[in-house]
């Protein structure tokens, strides 16, 4: 079991620093979402922890070993990556895209094994897209097209899963299916599932673990039932959220929430309708 | 689901995958097209000459027969040019294409032509004489300066690199370095000796230059094929490439070098000649899926095709004269762009 470890990290673009001395454990074997509002640099840190943004200083630690010196097809092996905005070359079909989920398996100039293709195969399957394999991505749906990324981190069999907002732009349905295959990757094959969700419901009701971000640190993480509380949500997103349990999970899910300033902007607002 | 499946397939029901089997056939059926090719251009011109002559004084030279002697000095070094540069130019556009995810990459679009074409305006007015070998290290050096300035002008607006913005960048760069050119030609009278640079011609390609420049090209060509895996990997985006262990530094910096050496060695030979890295490699694509594996050895071949039958269209659209080819490439090229333009305008 692979264990991710990030430690006094701080990252950021040219000359922006984002996050600063942040540290964060990433819980082995379980699913961990981290949470916050727009340019709280959650994205930022899963790019820091997939080694798509070099740390200006702190470490990423693998296994106990720093991310940078590992060789990156070693990192390969344990780690997949799921952009927030993976977008194929047109043309690929399904079967080609998943099969360059074994490249760090691969040597030379990359012909498929049987191994390779036990694994292709598997990942084909498992995210059930098995009928539409010889079809090209770009003629698959928002959901389908996403779980063929999926399908492609998983044939690279690592034991993590970094996923950057996996659910952004599906619709609800497709969004739970996402999340379903998430959830039971993670109970029935082990995978460490680590994501950024937007959607705090779906984030408490699928997570064992969740980090709450703002401004590059972490506010607040533990189980949802820590996280997901009235203060720790108008800290993190300046809501004033009214929260309810989940039937399905039994986790705590936001049933609909006001913006602090919000109750100013009600009260004007029943006095215009009044005056009509 | 299964609704939403159904209709995808009605979507598209043309497979498009990559094609091995199309690929094989392309290089085998290509490498016999080009063999004929070369042989139709070495027959035909100011003095026809038959095949069976043309056969036998690649194999059987004769220095006494005048006929063999056109072909050895004249016809057999041009048609031989014309193959390298056009596989220079395909190869090199299908590399750019791969690496950057832009569809309209391409040697002439994004100005190492025109980098190359100047550098060596330079050369001949300030080292008229230099040797052929230095001549096209600095026509390497000359397409990086080109490619430099139209990453530096592209980068610097907001909103980052967008193909069309590097296309954009990529035209104005390449006015600018002509209109350098041209002033260099007429302050030093050197336009004589670049007249054929600016055309597009491989009429004075000789043997000294087709000895210098055929090493470098075989080791780019090869480099090329080496980092194909890689290139297709890079396709999918710079994250995604780094997800799989990809280390995407080093194969852009090994891929840039292939490119401006392919680009700078067609341009020391044939001037700046834009599209063919442009039609070619989306041909290619077209034919054979998205491996480039298969499509850079497939675009090699299919560039010189199309180099060497535009040279023999130029020397037969209007004898005895010459048309450009620059300009005959461009008939096709053009319209192609634009298609590409259109196109791509929503994925740009």
């Amino acid at each position: 079991m692979s264990v991710l470890t990030v430690d006094q990290v701080a990252v950021g673009y040219a000359n922006a620093v984002i996050i600063d001395g942040l540290s964060v454990e990433i819980p082995a074997g379980k699913i961990t979402t981290i949470i916050g509002p727009n340019g709280c640099g959650k994205s930022t840190l899963l790019k820091a922890v997939a080694r798509i943004l070099k740390t200006q200083s702190g470490t990423v630690f693998l296994d106990g070993r720093a991310i940078q010196q590992l060789s990156t097809k070693e990192v390969a092996k344990k780690m997949a990556i799921l952009p927030q905005s993976a977008e194929a070359p047109p043309g690929l079909t399904i079967f080609e895209l998943v099969s360059y989920g074994r490249f760090p398996h691969q040597r030379g100039f990359g012909t498929l094994k049987q191994e390779d293709l036990k694994h292709i195969h598997w990942a084909i399957e498992v995210t059930g897209l098995s009928e539409l394999k010889d079809r090209p991505v770009e003629a698959l749906s928002g959901g389908q097209r996403q779980r063929v990324w999926i399908a492609m981190a998983l044939a690279q069999d690592t034991d993590i899963l970094v996923l950057d907002e996996p659910t952004t732009y599906l619709d609800l349905a497709h969004q739970l299916d996402i999340l379903l295959l998430l959830k039971k990757l993670n109970e029935e094959e082990g995978k460490t599932i680590v994501m950024v969700l937007h959607d705090l419901n779906h984030a408490s009701r699928f997570s064992h673990y969740m980090i709450a971000m703002k401004d590059g640190e972490v506010v607040t993480e533990g189980k949802p039932e820590k996280v997901m509380t009235h203060t720790n949500l108008q800290a993190v997103f300046d809501i004033n959220a009214f929260l309810a349990e989940c039937p399905f999970s039994q986790h705590p899910i936001c049933l609909s929430y006001q913006l602090n300033k919000e109750t100013d902007c009600l009260s004007s607002f029943s006095g215009y309708s009044n005056a009509r | 689901m299964s609704a939403s499946v159904k209709e995808s397939v009605e979507m598209k029901k043309v497979y498009k995958g990559s094609r091995p089997i199309m690929a094989t056939f392309i290089m085998i059926g290509g490498m016999i097209g080009l063999l004929f090719a070369i042989g139709l251009s070495i027959s035909f011109g100011a003095a026809d000459i038959e095949l069976a002559t043309v056969w036998s004084s690649v194999f059987h030279f004769q220095p006494e027969l005048t006929s063999h002697q056109i072909i050895q000095e004249i016809r057999l070094p041009r048609v031989l040019g014309a193959a390298l540069v056009g596989a220079c130019f395909a190869v090199a556009g299908s590399i750019m294409q791969g690496m950057t995810r832009n569809p309209l990459a391409d040697s002439g679009l994004l100005g190492l032509n025109a980098g190359a074409a100047f550098m060596l305006a330079i050369c001949f007015a300030f080292f008229p004489g230099l040797p052929y070998m230095y001549i096209i290290l600095f026509s390497f050096l000359g397409a990086a300066v080109g490619a430099g300035l139209v990453y530096g002008v592209g980068s610097v607006a907001k909103g980052g690199l967008t193909p069309m913005r590097l296309v954009l960048a990529g035209a104005a760069v390449s006015a600018l370095l002509a209109a350098l050119s041209e002033g260099i030609a007429i302050h030093f009278r050197i336009g004589q000796d670049l007249a054929f640079w600016y055309a597009g011609g491989v009429s004075g390609t000789k043997w000294e230059h087709l000895q210098i420049m055929t090493p470098w090209i075989v080791v780019a060509i090869a480099g090329a094929i080496v980092l194909s895996k890689s290139i297709t990997l890079l396709s999918l985006g710079d994250e995604v490439a780094i997800g799989l262990g990809q280390r995407t530094g080093v194969i852009k910096f090994f891929g840039a070098l292939i490119v401006l050496v392919l680009a700078g060695a067609a341009v020391s030979v044939v001037g700046a000649v834009g599209f063919v890295g442009l039609i070619v490699p989306h041909l290619t694509r077209f034919l054979v899926g998205n491996d480039y594996r298969w499509i850079v050895p497939c675009s090699a071949i299919l560039g010189s095709l199309l180099v060497v039958l535009a040279d023999f269209a130029a020397r037969m659209v209007n004898p005895p004269y010459e048309t450009p080819i620059g300009a005959l490439i461009a008939l096709l090229g053009v319209p192609f762009f634009l298609y590409l333009a259109r196109k791509g305008g929503k994925e740009l």
